[in-house]
């Protein structure tokens, strides 16, 4: 133990370079295609664990390993119900320009016994560390509020969840996690970070990203919807009277 | 079987959507209305964002009215011409409509301005059909004797300049009076995803007075083609038709419409008028309930 650590003082001038491990991650799929029998995905991340030397240290602290998937941002607004008069209207509200419309952490043990407060607000690990920026100036305390219903929410939706000990690491080398993605998520390009932690500092992070699309006919329909929009409503206008008419010619027969 | 809706970004069971559209369209058979105000707060519950729940629930009740309107047509049960008038009133209404749904989505009160309408207008057109409804029966099993036949329109409608004749419906009357109606209805559709088919047909028969034969014709082929505009208007403003949400209620809801219509024929009209009246109150109050109860979401979240 002794001599180990001695080996590595006198070594570390040699190492600087490559003295830090690094990850090389991948996931199981890419491209997420959205199709009409989509009831949401689960992806597989996993990797592995390069330490400088091709050996783990031993004796040192564990090492985890954090997995963060966000989804893209949206600008977004949040309303809050009061009771006015008897009844429950939305009442106060407050803007945030950029918030993940998908936030999932994966990590192989509990993240308050990995890393402090700080250093998880720096890396935005786990709901608690996440950084929402308000576009509308309130006192901390109604942000707090508003933030704390808004992760509420889309923690119910299964939008936002952390899942401690979702990450299993084998041999201290390879790890692989699975994070599940409900259907209700919107499209766009997603990212998987992940993060090497010891002796609560994070030593490594690489990202992924996976694009989540609609394909195939909920593509068209989505674009036609967007780009050709008169078309689109006459087609909607068409489909519904020739339905009814159809079924009022049929049923006029028997 | 799940099905993915490709303009609500969610995941349904394609059967429930069927099932829902088919006993909408049953009623809708049954009683001569729409049905849209049953399939919007269905779909709110389901799970479908408002937005998409009322733009689609548009197009359903726009398959629902198109066999009526052919059938009404061939009896000669339709005026054009007031038709027409009512139409324009509600391509107005549903363009003016259209620009309130924006504002109220800018506020945040969109949600609860369709409640409380829903709530007042079930609650007032169910309270008046519950009335009317007993008094009928009361009259079919002879215990009270018809009423005295009504004045034939309202003063205010008689008040409006610019009369001119309708024929089919037997009226003198200015145009503007259908007109703002038509106005009224077209709002409506756009809010609600009504047809707005409770509100027009007491209004054509106590306000404007109306011969009756051709009240129901009449008002079909307004919800017809107002509806039509609403989804229109929804998409290419709002863009939340969802044509496959709407599909599927329509598959449900036509089929449903005409097996309604078989069972309505062997019914008694004022017993189906007591149960209408009876479902419609049910709505009113269970949307009651939801505005002062807490809800399970104080917070919500919408796109900016």
């Amino acid at each position: 133990m002794r001599r180990g650590a001695l080996a590595l003082a006198l070594a570390a001038p040699l190492l600087t370079a490559q003295a830090k491990p690094v990850l090389v991650p991948d996931v199981s799929q890419r491209n997420i295609d959205i199709a009409y029998s989509f009831t949401g995905a689960e992806l597989l991340l996993f990797g592995a664990i390069l330490y400088p030397g091709g050996r783990s240290p031993e004796g040192n602290a564990p090492t985890d390993v954090v997995i963060v998937v966000k989804g893209p941002t949206q600008s977004i607004v949040i309303r809050e119900k009061e009771k006015v008069a008897g009844i429950w209207v939305n009442a106060g509200r407050l803007r945030y320009r950029s918030a993940p419309s998908f936030y999932a952490v994966a990590s192989s043990r509990p993240l308050d016994r990995l890393v402090d407060a700080r250093t998880r607000a720096i890396y935005e690990l786990g709901l608690d560390g996440l950084q929402l920026s308000p576009a509308s100036a309130a006192p901390s305390a109604v942000q707090d509020r508003f933030t704390r219903g808004l992760v509420d929410l889309r923690r119910r939706a299964g939008l936002f969840y952390e899942a401690p000990g979702a990450v299993e690491i084998t041999d201290g080398v390879l790890y692989r996690a699975r994070v599940s993605i409900p259907a209700r998520v919107p499209v766009g390009r997603f990212t998987a970070e992940t993060f090497l932690i010891r002796d609560g500092r994070v030593l490594a992070a690489a990202v992924r990203d996976i694009d989540i699309r609609k394909s195939g006919f909920e593509r068209f329909v989505a674009q036609a919807a967007d780009r050709h929009a008169i078309l689109y409503g006459l087609f909607a206008v068409a489909l519904s009277v020739l339905l009814g008419w159809g079924a009022g010619r049929i049923a006029a027969r028997t | 079987m799940d099905i993915y809706l490709p303009i609500a970004n969610l995941s349904v069971n394609a059967w429930v959507m069927i099932a829902l559209g088919a006993g909408v369209g049953l009623l809708s058979g049954m009683f001569g209305v729409g049905g849209g105000f049953l399939t919007t707060p269905l779909l709110i519950v389901y799970g479908i964002p408002p937005t998409v729940a009322a733009a689609s629930a548009a197009s359903q009740v726009t398959g629902a009215s198109v066999s009526g309107v052919f059938a009404h047509f061939r009896r000669g049960g339709v005026d054009t011409v007031m038709g027409g008038v009512l139409v324009a009133g509600g391509v107005l209404g549903s363009l003016f409509g259209a620009w309130l749904f924006r504002l109220l989505q800018q506020w945040g009160q969109i949600d609860t301005t369709i409640a409380i309408t829903y709530v007042l207008l079930l609650g007032t057109i169910g309270l008046l059909m519950l009335r009317e409804a007993v008094g009928a029966i009361a009259v079919a099993r002879g215990r009270r004797a018809p009423p005295p036949r009504r004045r034939r329109h309202h003063p205010l409608v008689a008040a409006l300049p610019f009369r001119m004749r309708f024929y089919a419906s037997g009226l003198y009357i200015s145009p503007l009076a259908p007109l703002l109606l038509g106005f009224a209805t077209g709002i409506l559709t756009i809010l609600l995803g009504v047809g707005g088919g409770f509100v027009l047909v007491p209004a054509m028969i106590f306000l404007l007075g109306m011969s009756t034969q051709v009240v129901v014709g009449t008002s079909l082929f307004q919800i017809l083609f107002v509806t039509a505009a609403a989804t229109m208007v929804h998409a290419t403003t709002t863009k939340a038709v969802d044509i496959v949400l709407a599909g599927l209620l329509l598959v449900g809801s036509v089929v449903g419409a005409q097996v309604g219509a078989r069972f309505a024929a062997r019914a008694k009209p004022e017993y189906l008028r007591l149960a209408l009246a009876l479902m419609v109150l049910a709505v009113a109050f269970r949307i009651g309930l939801g505005l002062g109860w807490r809800p399970d979401d104080i917070y919500s979240v919408e796109l900016s």
